[in-house]
């Protein structure tokens, strides 16, 4: 009974350890560069936002991503869960645009946005992807993205550069359409924050991190505490079954 | 415990008529349970939970989800982000989804090691199977739901294996879409058939239990039980070993549930569906990849260089017949004895046959080319070879060790004299 118990622990943990070594490598099949690991706040089991820095990347989205880029699963009053007062806010919606309900000759108004409205962004490119879902809709996440927006370099002699595309070693193929957005001091941070190309990826790939997952704080510290409550159940359950179980051994 | 309120006024009013507390009495307390079960027999009620939580959690999900191309990849974001504790009830679902098939898994394995399909028990392991098979469909349609890109291009991909039938195929699939290509005629009626299966899985999972209650349940020694020595009472015993396990099964799906949520899922699949675009590689759900595996192994099959069964319309075939296989075990292992631990030949082949289901998931993982091509061939060439050659050789060929008199023998005696008699064999082995 013992061993078997012993024996089948050990295959869970195989199991787990398949899967562990497994999954991952299902998903890079790409053939590019491997991505570094960079150190989010929000990794690991007690992560959670860096306010500040999510601040910080919104005026990166704000200031050179929305030229292109919409937010469409983002309103403005989610902007007041990262710490804008409303009346920031508003500012910011003041800045952009919606379009209403088309009327009766199919002529479409463009009005300001306010609080409730999704974030269009401010230009229209017509193959920019939208960046809502952007940080959970690649392989890597938040450290792909940061790695690629600084990975821009100048392509390798012996690459053959296609017509209108930008070379990019973490891009899956190399070659991608969007040119290098980030070059250093594109923004001025109110928080004094050097706006290094670095510092700038980061702060917009934490930014986009919380547009795709915005309850994951809420996430994990529902899971402690859950964790935690069911350890102490299922060890007392252990304990009973045990003690039910004593009379017949 | 004495009298389990049995004899409380109401109680027996209502048993007199509907004999509802008798039945519970006699099937979720009394009922004679063997008192070897190791904790591989806890697979089972896991997979019945499992079962529930997916019906309760998908029920509120459908409460909130919009069952059309332009609204439904919308619907499941709202859940994600607007809806009160959506997103947890949504991670339960998407990550239930894939411990339902591992529990099932392991409680297959479990049957398959220690014989649990063997005489009295066929029908039961064919209900199994049945409910396996329900559990695919309901699987692949509820990850269509979402209509990201995943969703939109695995059901194109699946629903295209039906193409591979002669003569009727295009007709069929025409059927199956609803029109001439996925669109939302299909997103419509998978989201039906997905809110449906669920319950005609309960059904079965009703008739599965009918049948195990019939003869009870087999045991690590797989023997029959031979009397009151041999079984005790599955409340309090089970019950309570239940739960524990119950207690564990919860720690691992909340780790997953709260802390990576998305591991068993794909990145694509946060990507609305683009009928215009294809991802670069197409994967079915982890759970699938072994019968992906087997899909696209199977070459062009032909004689004397004409073409006699083209490869899709074989790779179907075999992967169907993967899992219809499973049907003729019962008579496919013509071994009388059940279970594993006195089979000594058996044992190694059933380790072989479980590292080649590991083998053909990863296989079922990489793009059809070059060495994992190759191994995924192989794999399946075994998983096929285990079934039709092996098992049946086996039972005429190999001789088991000698089996204990009884349950309760080896149990009471804290496996003294059984244990001792077949060790020896083993070391020869």
């Amino acid at each position: 009974m013992k061993s078997m118990m012993k024996k089948g622990i050990f295959a869970a943990a195989l199991l787990a350890l398949g899967f562990g070594i497994s999954a991952p490598q299902v998903q890079a099949a790409g053939e590019s560069q491997p991505i570094p690991d960079t150190k989010f706040s929000f990794d690991g089991f007690f992560g959670g936002w860096d306010k500040a820095q999510l601040q910080r990347g919104f005026q990166v989205y704000n200031e050179v991503c929305a030229t292109c880029h919409s937010l469409e699963y983002v309103a403005f009053r989610n902007l007041l869960e990262i710490d804008f007062t409303e009346e920031e806010a508003k500012a910011i919606a003041a800045q952009y645009t919606v379009l209403g309900e088309p009327d009766f000759y199919g002529d479409v108004e463009e009005m300001q946005a306010e609080l409730p409205s999704r974030i269009r962004g401010k230009g229209v490119a017509e193959n920019a992807p939208d960046l809502s879902l952007m940080a959970k809709a690649r392989v890597g996440g938040a450290d792909y993205l940061k790695a690629l927006l600084a990975g821009y370099e100048d392509a390798p002699a012996d690459v053959e550069m296609q017509e209108g595309l930008y070379y990019n070693s973490y891009f899956p193929g190399q070659q991608l359409s969007m040119p290098q957005p980030l070059w250093g001091d594109d923004v001025t941070y109110a928080d004094g924050t050097e706006a290094t190309i670095d510092q700038q990826a980061e702060d917009v790939a934490a930014f986009l991190m919380w547009a795709a997952e915005p309850h994951l704080e809420d996430r994990k510290r529902t899971g402690i505490k859950v964790l935690l409550f069911l350890i102490v159940l299922t060890g007392m359950l252990y304990a009973v079954k045990r003690k039910v179980w004593a009379e017949l051994h | 415990m004495a009298d389990n309120g049995m004899n409380n006024p109401v109680v027996k009013w209502i048993d007199h008529r509907l004999p509802i507390f008798t039945f519970m009495n006699h099937e979720l307390h009394e009922y004679p349970t063997p008192r070897n079960l190791s904790y591989w027999w806890n697979f089972g009620s896991l997979a019945g939970i499992a079962l529930v939580i997916m019906i309760v959690t998908g029920i509120v999900l459908a409460m909130q989800y919009t069952a059309h191309v332009d609204y439904a990849f919308g619907s499941v974001e709202r859940i994600m982000r607007d809806v009160n504790f959506g997103w947890l009830v949504r991670y339960i679902h998407m990550n239930g989804a894939s411990f339902f098939f591992i529990v099932v898994y392991i409680h297959m394995f479990r049957g398959l090691y220690f014989g649990s399909y063997k005489a009295p028990r066929e029908l039961l392991w064919q209900l199994g199977v049945v409910i396996l098979l329900l559990m695919m469909a309901t699987a692949f349609m509820g990850y269509v739901l979402p209509w990201g890109q995943m969703s939109f291009w695995g059901a194109t991909v699946i629903t295209n294996l039906f193409s591979a039938i002669p003569l009727v195929g295009d007709s069929i699939v025409t059927w199956l879409w609803g029109g001439f290509s996925v669109d939302n005629p299909t997103l419509n009626r998978f989201f039906a058939l997905h809110y449906l299966l669920p319950f005609v899985i309960v059904g079965v999972v009703v008739l599965h239990l009918v049948a195990l209650h019939r003869f009870g349940s087999n045991n690590p020694l797989g023997i029959d039980t031979k009397g009151s020595q041999d079984t005790i009472p599955f409340h309090p015993y089970y019950t309570v070993k239940d739960l524990y396990g119950l207690g564990v099964f919860l720690i691992f799906l909340a780790g997953f549930v709260f802390f990576a949520p998305n591991y068993m899922g794909h990145p694509d699949n946060y990507i609305p569906a683009d009928p215009l675009v294809t991802p670069a590689h197409i994967v079915p759900e982890w759970y699938f990849l072994p019968f992906y595996a087997i899909l696209r192994a199977v070459p062009d099959i032909g004689l004397f260089g004409f073409t006699l069964i083209e490869a899709k319309l074989a790779g179907v075939l075999a992967m169907f017949g993967s899992i219809i296989l499973l049907f003729f075990l019962p008579w496919l292992d013509s071994s009388p004895v059940r279970s594993g631990k006195f089979r000594p030949v058996f044992k190694w082949f059933f380790l072989l046959l479980v590292i080649d289901s590991v083998v053909l998931g990863y296989a079922g993982s990489q793009p059809a080319e070059g060495a994992w091509l190759a191994i995924g061939r192989v794999a399946t060439a075994y998983y096929f070879l285990h079934f039709l050659v092996v098992l049946p050789l086996l039972g005429r060929l190999e001789r088991p060790q000698p089996l204990p008199a009884s349950i309760s023998q080896p149990v009471l005696k804290g496996g003294g004299s059984t244990a001792g008699a077949s060790a020896k064999p083993m070391e020869k082995a």
